[in-house]
């Protein structure tokens, strides 16, 4: 028939066959039976929402975008995203104290920097966190970031001219746990990269992807720092060539998926350019660069892919890249949730989920025992550090401890 | 007294029908309803779900137009849970002449409709999915009512107030004294049981299938049915109506319903016989969906869920049997000054939106035949569901916090929600998930609204009517039929039954994601279920 050769939907919500497959990959459904599940969250929500903006339904809150559902789904139907959606057009009410707080990881870090020995002690109290319970409802039982005195920015600026010395060129895309509470992972990011002859600039003030935002109502804010990022990764040259490396899943993600399909942020020209920088990194190994590794070196390293990573499809770039390091005892570890989720964890009414959520994998890791959990996400490390006693390090904080 | 004597039968459990008998039962009559299948079988269901403002008849037939908007006022205030105020659009497209516009303004004004002519510009942000490049637009007080909640309503108030309905019972013959009819044979049709009824009127309210009944009882009625294709799209993509602004024609109404919208329609004359098995052609199915587009864009890429044909109860002129006059009017023929026939009134031609007014008319008959003197009161007493408040505020009263599926069953049922028993946890279940219909609500339709079937469930709940048609609500509601009637052989023919009626819907528009989930459907019937 020539009329309808295709159809279409926002978010193909329509694509969908109800064959409930995301439900059962749900993280959250498992442990919380308040959630409506992705399925009745996304499609089936939908098509009441689009009659009356009043079936939406709260609960919507406790979906983490994970993103699992999407991966999942057979059909192609962007089912976190119709969620999140519903959430950035429904849901008028004002984002709590706690939330904003949550999320603006740039402001408390820069705030926090100069005084990073004095707030890093001071949130470490066990005082402190029965305070942040009682009055913000951010559960005591969590461990909180350390901050960095040095900020990224700062010893990436001092290092600018050696760095352009590279005939070749990348830019990173640093993101706001590197820049305030771990240098280390930028500073092992630009090690690996000189050895593979690429000299590493920063992005002209970037902002926080603004992820933390989406999830927790303030897309309007999310929406301008997504457009100020565009514009940065444009000034950069991403649209015409330059390669704009990060080292967090969740930032890349948001970044190239959450601008246009959640906060409608045309991003077509630069998307390409974004890319985890172990893809980078395997790719060019893959293409005859090498790289002198330590003769003797031996770790046993599992690696966890996060969800963002599995939602990439770019879990299998660290996993080759891992594998590649001579010495690396490897196991993969099971796919699954780690039920951090960004600050969706942090809140006292989610602990307890995000606990459940991530136990099969904390057993896991505790059989395996390995030296140390890798893992292409800031807030999995987190968890997994404060549910575990692990260490975990990034693919790449790995890759440069292992070479020479 | 005999259990089997009443003042009044109403033969057609349509919405005339069900309407007449609410009036009926409104002045104190003893009322009874026969029904060959189930309620809204006939054309009553099979429509596009708008309540006329009557600005579509304005310039052609300004008696129909006026009566639409009497009516359309009236029902918003009776039938209010029925109805979705959503407000209608008549556009001009730059193929359309403007200057027809200006002629059907003035038509509506003369029959008392207000219409007001706006600025393409705002009907665009009003309603953002219409044709970008129309021309002009008229706004028009049109709405979208549930035709099967309707129907119900007006049937459940009937029995509230001691009427009686016998569904699935069909009438063989009239019983006839002389010139006078008395009452009528029936036969159940599920169980073959054979009763007669006695009244000193029988009323026809049997649509399109009205002249049969009259032939029965020995009169003639002259009907011409008309077949109406319509295409329902699986969600909302407008939330106005929207029509042409031109001389009524093929594929011109885009009405939107609950979680759907519903393009329509077509026009073919079809013989009598014929009415029982109407489908949908080819041609149909691409007139729709390019006419459609021109209303909407988006329909040329939006999933279509189903494809249905209803026929109209178009009647002639009386005293014309040629049918070259035919009316879309309503037709209240008193037989014994017609034809001699004494005890015996057909309500046939109308439409939905006057569905009231017809009842009305056939019951001030039927009592000035019976010597009662009592006004008629159905325009201003409410419909069980309809006593005032919105949705959001019943569902407030009853959840602190309510559930998507609790929030829709209310939209659904209207003030009734508060009557109706939710037990226990279990109860919340849902068990159609498109629709968002949950357990109680199901089981309330098992024992308050006369359900047999799965068809029947459908009707008064919309469980089988989301995406998925069937594929997860229809084995589950069949469960809880089964047990509900406590036979399970029976149900699992009855859910077989209501898979092939599903499929004969989707069968015309038998592509992309529709035929993928109703090939996945099959895959769970046949090889999961083994049905």
């Amino acid at each position: 028939m020539r009329h309808q050769e295709k159809t279409s939907s926002k978010h193909n919500f329509e694509e969908c066959m109800k064959c409930t497959v995301c439900t059962v990959y749900c993280p959250v459904l498992q442990v919380n039976p308040r959630y409506p599940g992705p399925k009745q969250a996304g499609p089936d929500g939908e098509r009441l929402r689009l009659k009356d903006p009043y079936f939406f339904h709260y609960a919507l809150k406790y979906c983490m975008n994970c993103k699992r559902c999407e991966v999942a789904c057979p059909s192609g139907v962007d089912v976190a995203d119709l969620i999140q959606s519903a959430r950035i057009r429904y849901d008028h009410s004002a984002p709590k104290l706690r939330d904003r707080i949550l999320a603006s990881t740039d402001l408390m870090g820069t705030v926090t920097r100069p005084l990073a020995p004095v707030v890093n002690g001071v949130t470490g109290l066990g005082l402190t966190r029965s305070v942040l319970d009682a009055t913000l409802q951010i559960d005591h039982r969590r461990v909180f970031p350390k901050y960095s005195g040095c900020s990224f920015e700062f010893w990436l600026k001092r290092r600018a001219k050696e760095q352009a010395m590279y005939l070749d060129q990348v830019a990173y895309f640093h993101g706001c746990y590197v820049n305030y509470n771990y240098p280390q992972l930028g500073k092992d990011l630009v090690k690996v990269l000189n050895a593979l002859g690429v000299g590493v600039q920063l992005l002209d003030g970037e902002k926080c992807c603004g992820i933390a935002m989406i999830t927790n109502g303030m897309s309007a804010r999310a929406t301008k720092n997504a457009v100020h990022n565009i514009e940065c990764l444009r000034k950069a040259g991403a649209a015409t060539g330059m390669k704009v490396l990060t080292t967090s899943s969740s930032c890349t993600m948001t970044l190239r998926d959450e601008y246009p399909n959640l906060l409608g942020v045309d991003n077509a020209d630069v998307r390409d350019a974004v890319q985890m920088a172990t893809r980078f990194v395997f790719e060019r190994l893959e293409a005859g660069a090498t790289l002198r590794f330590k003769p003797d070196y031996h770790k046993k390293v599992a690696y966890h892919v996060p969800c963002h990573m599995e939602r990439l499809g770019w879990g299998v770039f660290s996993e080759r890249l891992l594998r590649m390091i001579p010495g690396v005892e490897f196991t993969l570890l099971d796919s699954a949730c780690c039920g951090i989720a960004g600050t969706y964890g942090f809140k006292k009414e989610n602990y307890e989920a995000s606990q459940a959520i991530g136990a099969p994998l904390f057993e896991q890791i505790r059989a395996v025992d390995p030296e140390v959990v890798a893992c292409d996400c800031e807030t999995c490390k987190w968890q997994i550090e404060m549910s575990t006693g692990y260490s975990v390090q990034n693919p790449i904080s790995i890759l440069a401890d292992a070479i020479l | 007294m005999d259990p089997r004597e009443f003042d009044v039968i109403i033969l057609g459990g349509g919405v005339v029908g069900a309407g007449t008998m609410r009036d009926c039962a409104m002045r104190g009559l003893r009322a009874l309803l026969i029904e060959r299948a189930d309620i809204a079988t006939g054309a009553s269901g099979r429509n596009h779900g708008l309540l006329h403002s009557g600005a579509r008849y304005a310039v052609n037939d300004p008696e129909s137009a006026a009566e639409c908007i009497a009516e359309n006022q009236i029902l918003r205030r009776i039938a209010a849970h029925c109805i979705e105020p959503t407000g209608g659009l008549f556009i001009s497209l730059p193929e359309d002449d403007l200057s027809y516009q200006h002629t059907f303004v003035e038509a509506c004004r003369k029959a008392g409709i207000g219409a007001e002519i706006i600025d393409p510009k705002l009907a665009r942000e009003m309603e953002p999915s219409v044709n970008p490049d129309l021309i002009g637009a008229v706004r028009v007080p049109d709405a979208s009512v549930d035709p099967f909640r309707l129907c119900a309503s007006n049937m459940l108030d009937a029995k509230l107030r001691g009427a009686q309905v016998r569904l699935r019972t069909e009438v063989t013959g009239f019983i006839r004294e002389g010139d006078t009819i008395r009452g009528v044979h029936t036969r159940n049709v599920q169980t073959g049981r054979e009763t007669d009824y006695y009244a000193p009127v029988v009323v026809n309210a049997c649509g399109v299938w009205g002249q049969e009944v009259a032939q029965m009882a020995g009169v003639q009625v002259g009907m011409f049915p008309s077949k109406g294709a319509l295409l329902i799209f699986a969600h909302r993509v407008n939330n106005m109506v929207i029509n042409r602004c031109r001389k009524p024609s093929n594929a011109d109404i885009l009405v939107p319903g609950d979680t759907v919208c519903i393009i329509g329609t077509t026009s073919t004359r079809i013989p009598l016989e014929n009415c029982h098995k109407v489908s949908v052609t080819p041609d149909e199915v691409t007139l729709l969906v390019t006419e459609g587009a021109k209303l909407t864009p988006a329909l040329s890429e939006t999933r279509i869920l189903r494809a249905f044909a209803g026929v109209r109860p178009l009647v002639s002129d009386d005293n014309d049997p040629t049918g070259r006059n035919i009316s879309r009017g309503i037709v209240c023929l008193d037989h014994e000054t017609r034809d001699g026939l004494k005890g015996f009134v057909t309500i046939t031609g109308g439409k939905l939106t006057t569905y009231r007014l017809m009842a009305e008319m056939a019951t001030d008959l039927v009592c000035s035949k019976l010597g009662v003197n009592k006004a008629c009161e159905t325009a201003t007493t409410p419909l069980p569901g309809s006593e005032g408040r919105s949705y959001e505020e019943l569902a407030r009263q009853i959840w602190e916090a309510p559930s998507t599926a609790q929030k829709a069953a209310t939209a659904r049922l209207g003030s009734v929600v508060s009557e109706v028993p939710k037990r226990s946890r279990q109860d919340e279940a849902l068990v159609c998930e498109c629709e968002e219909v949950p357990v109680w609500e199901v089981n309330n339709a098992f024992e308050r609204m006369g359900v047999s079937s799965l068809t029947d469930l459908r009707r008064r709940t919309r469980v089988g009517m989301g995406t998925c048609q069937g594929e997860f609500c229809a084995c589950r509601a069949a469960g809880l039929l089964a047990k509900a009637q406590d036979c399970a052989a029976r149900e699992r023919a009855d859910l077989l039954k209501f898979m092939g009626e599903r499929w004969k819907g989707n069968f015309p528009i038998g592509w992309g994601e529709s035929l993928r989930e109703a090939e996945y459907t099959q895959w769970v019937y046949k090889h999961v279920l083994g049905l």
